[in-house]
């Protein structure tokens, strides 16, 4: 479903990835893992496009998604969880989860995709995604938005990153759920242990290479 | 007076100020082109025309609850300038809302001004909310601008909250807004606005807190795009201990200019007083989340805007 060839990327005059080839097909659970700085979130932003190589082919179901901008690929089926959450002034959760969707949630809809990530619906539906929620809150509304769109392919990039236990043991959960409803492929960039053990493949990066 | 009709512009105006249909139930007043047209009032709000200037006093019975006030503009002609004052006399404990606003159609030369002076006189434990929504349109060359001005006399755990909308079409503004607080008293506002072209949009605030344990909040959003340029300018006086809190938010783009001042002033010790400003473009990051979501570059970008200006 996914291949990368021959991925090379720079930054500041460093070689971030090295000439990476990597083939994932439908139905996989992949963790990608490796020491800091190995090139992991680099690599994940490659393939939504929000960083481009400086060399090498993409290919998505065949099709060489290259030069394709962020929101070509998101329509082609591909979704990715950011680390660090965006926050919004003015945009509610409510709101982030019909654009993500792009259809219109009842409340009761909306409160039963918060409830899968262990928040309290009620409360949050109406709240803006802005700095009043912690971070564990926007983390979890942030994989909830991405859940909604059920795509393809589902990027999670350091979900673990910044969530409190509590939320960590829902988010195994969350993931081992993900991984038996959707028929698409999950890419998760982890150190955690838990995550790397419910993956199907664990992929090494070290020092931009597999 | 009382055979007014509205045509087809008066209602699209109406529509887009007060987010009315028809002339509303209730208690009103709209005035259009300069004159009163239709008034109506209820057992507990009484509508007066002014004898010595134009305007209206409308005094609102002690106790008075759940009704709203409507007191529209719209203006079709070119080259008018009205200038209107009106007073508001709220009873003590009444709690009532007031719909105010003014619409512009402008397809002349000539620049056509609207300045509303509104004084509101809130007696003890009184309840307002004040909304009040500009916008302008046509095709002319003549300018369209609004000048409004609000002095607001809150009395003991009186409350106002005003929110005040300009997101189309105004080319010159220039809002002033006055609070005098007394004990208890809170004061509330909400402003949003929106520049394009070459507008230029004005914002001063001065507010006493002068009452025990008086608070004033006011939020600013503000998008300027394109060549415009706006101004906001605030202060704050903390005159006994007293809660004041100013916080302005501006996106900018293009060449769009947002020049903001927040000051506030403790005259007593026990005065708590903050303000935030910040201004910024859009931040990428937020594109780029809606991107991901499958929503193209401008289609982000309205999206924040409209999110920021809700």
């Amino acid at each position: 479903m996914l291949e990368l060839e021959n991925i090379s990327f720079s930054a500041d005059g460093k070689k971030i990835l090295k000439d990476i080839n990597l083939s994932i097909d439908s139905g996989k659970f992949i963790a990608i893992t490796g020491p800091n700085g190995s090139g992991k979130s680099t690599l994940a932003k490659i393939i939504m496009g929000i960083e481009k190589p400086d060399s090498g082919r993409i290919l998505f179901d065949g099709e060489d998604i290259t030069d394709y901008s962020i929101d070509q690929r998101a329509r082609m089926g591909i979704s990715f969880g950011f680390q660090q959450p965006v926050r919004f002034k003015g945009i509610t959760v409510h709101d982030l989860l019909n654009l993500s969707a792009r259809k219109k949630f009842s409340i009761n809809e909306a409160c039963e995709i918060l409830s899968t990530v262990g928040l309290c619906a009620n409360s949050y539906v109406d709240r803006e995604v802005n700095s009043s929620l912690s971070g564990g809150e926007l983390k979890r509304i942030e994989i909830a938005s991405v859940i909604t769109r059920n795509s393809k392919l589902t990027i999670f990039d350091e979900p673990e990153a910044g969530i409190d236990l509590w939320s960590f043991n829902n988010l195994i959960k969350v993931f081992n759920n993900m991984r038996n409803k959707l028929e698409g492929s999950i890419i998760v960039i982890s150190h955690q242990e838990r995550i790397l053990n419910i993956a199907d493949e664990i992929i090494l990066l070290t020092d931009g290479a597999i | 007076m009382e055979k007014f009709v509205l045509d087809k512009m008066d209602s699209a105006l109406l529509k887009s100020i007060a987010d009315l249909n028809d002339i509303p139930t209730g208690a009103f007043s709209l005035r259009k082109n300069g004159q009163p047209v239709k008034v109506n009032t209820t057992p507990n709000i009484n509508i007066l025309r002014k004898q010595d200037k134009p305007g209206i006093d409308i005094y609102v019975r002690a106790d008075t609850k759940g009704e709203t006030v409507h007191i529209p503009v719209v203006i079709t002609e070119s080259g008018i300038t009205d200038v209107v004052y009106n007073d508001f006399y709220i009873g003590k404990n009444a709690d009532v809302i007031i719909n105010a606003g003014c619409g512009i159609h402008n397809d002349g030369c000539s620049d056509t001004h609207h300045n509303g002076i509104h004084r509101f006189f809130l007696d003890e434990g009184a309840k307002v909310l004040y909304v009040e929504r500009h916008y302008g349109e046509g095709d002319g060359e003549g300018k369209r601008v609004l000048d409004p001005v609000t002095e607001v006399y809150l009395g003991k755990n009186a409350g106002l909250e005003m929110q005040s909308t300009q997101i189309k079409g105004v080319d010159s503004t220039v809002r002033t807004t006055k609070g005098e607080l007394g004990d208890g008293a809170s004061f509330v506002v909400t402003e949003k606005i929106m520049t394009h072209g070459h507008q230029v949009a004005e914002t001063n605030f001065d507010v006493n807190l002068n009452g025990l344990d008086s608070s004033v909040h006011v939020t600013s959003r503000s998008i300027a795009t394109e060549n415009s340029v706006q101004r906001f300018n605030s202060r704050v006086y903390g005159n006994n201990k007293c809660f004041g809190h100013v916080e302005c938010d501006a996106i900018i783009k293009d060449n769009g200019k947002v020049i903001s001042t927040p000051e506030i002033t403790a005259n007593c010790v026990d005065a708590n007083l903050i303000h935030e400003a910040a201004i910024g473009k859009i931040a990428g990051e937020q594109i780029i989340k809606l991107m991901t979501l499958g929503l193209t570059e401008s289609e982000a970008e309205a999206e924040i805007i409209n999110g920021f200006l809700k």
